[in-house]
């Protein structure tokens, strides 16, 4: 079955990245499809490859990046969510003349078309929020 | 046809399980995940919003979420199924499709 | 997959206090071109949403509520409104905006948008639906 998810908050704060990370690994596990994870309002914040937490705490973005490289999953960060928080890949440095980039590896940043046809494509839409 | 509804928010706070359970369909299901579990718990104030509903919904925990919130399973409202994160996705498997109610 | 989906909006939080109703309705006007059947619910304080006489120009943000307004010519047709909600609140149907959409079939004429529903009958839409996207 392909599964696609959207997760509305940013890691750290608010439990609902770190439920979607464990759904998609048990979708996973049970040999479940992730057609793709859309990051969504201060969703966007699980894309950023600036975090440091404390070795003991999970590193959410890294577990993400970790994820995609090994299920050819597709992360997307919404683009006007993510001009709005500071989420950045190397071309909206150059459109928007910022003087870097933070975008971790395994994410894109796209329209929220994307939100829609993953919800068309995938036979169950499930969104994690606060 | 039926729909799996998930609830994160503690009723003991938020109006959340009380609006998800009037609009639940009969046959539907109603999984409460991150803080959403405190409304399980047996004997608490809120406890009716479960009970009073059980005989047309059914009802789970998800199982990660109440041992991190140190609740043991037999605090719990008889008749709540508890359930892992593998649970959770053939919740959303056996039902066809899911609202989330944030 | 070329059918159609049954797509609902889920929209359960008061507008302004956080930015969900209006990042929500961004994805319905963007969700609007994908031809999909889709329905906007408001429930709970997102009945708030639909309130007329917005003015945002004390706080310096962007005020969003006219957009509501737009939604017939994205050819959103399907307001759904929860009676409970709006009374619990205090409100009626004439605290929120008017909003329609204009039938082509009959001249273009304008009809109401929105549809007040009981929490039994919103179980029933809700049912009914294919993809919930909850904001």
């Amino acid at each position: 079955m392909k599964f696609a998810i959207q997760v509305n908050e940013g890691p750290y704060t608010h439990e609902a990245s770190v439920s979607a990370l464990n759904f998609v690994k048990a979708a996973l596990e049970a040999g479940h499809e992730i057609f793709r994870v859309f990051f969504y309002h201060d969703g966007v914040n699980n894309g950023t490859r600036y975090t440091s937490p404390p070795q003991d705490d999970i590193n959410i973005a890294n577990t993400w990046s970790a994820l995609a490289k090994e299920h050819n999953m597709d992360l997307v960060v919404c683009v006007a969510a993510a001009q709005r928080r500071g989420i950045v890949d190397q071309g909206e440095q150059e459109r928007n003349g910022k003087d870097g980039n933070n975008i971790a590896d395994g994410f894109r940043i796209s329209g929220l078309g994307q939100l829609i046809e993953a919800g068309i494509e995938a036979d169950r839409t499930v969104v994690f929020g606060d | 046809m039926s729909m799996l509804h998930t609830v994160n928010k503690s009723a003991y706070e938020r109006g959340t399980l009380e609006s998800c359970v009037s609009k639940a369909a009969k046959g539907s299901s109603v999984l409460l995940i991150e803080d959403g579990v405190y409304s399980a718990v047996k004997g608490g104030t809120k406890a009716g919003v479960i009970e009073k509903a059980m005989g047309d919904v059914s009802f789970y925990v998800l199982g990660p979420d109440i041992k991190a919130r140190g609740l043991d399973e037999g605090k719990l409202i008889d008749g709540i199924k508890v359930v892992d994160y593998s649970g959770f996705v053939e919740l959303t498997v056996n039902n066809d499709k899911v609202a989330s109610w944030l | 997959m070329s059918d159609v989906k049954k797509f609902c909006y889920l929209n359960r939080k008061a507008p302004y206090g956080t930015v969900y109703a209006w990042e929500s309705l961004e994805v319905v006007l963007i969700g609007a071109a994908f031809d999909q059947d889709c329905s906007l619910v408001f429930a709970d304080d997102g009945v708030y949403q639909l309130m007329k006489g917005s003015d945002t120009t004390g706080l310096g943000i962007k005020n969003f509520s006219p957009t509501y307004s737009a939604l017939g010519d994205y050819d959103i047709k399907k307001i759904y409104v929860e009676k409970e909600s709006l009374e619990e609140r205090g409100l009626s149907l004439d605290d929120l905006q008017h909003l329609v959409w204009e039938d082509e079939d009959e001249d273009y004429a304008e009809k109401d948008s929105i549809m007040v529903v009981t929490k039994d009958e919103l179980a029933q839409i809700l049912e009914e639906q294919d993809v919930v996207l909850s904001f």
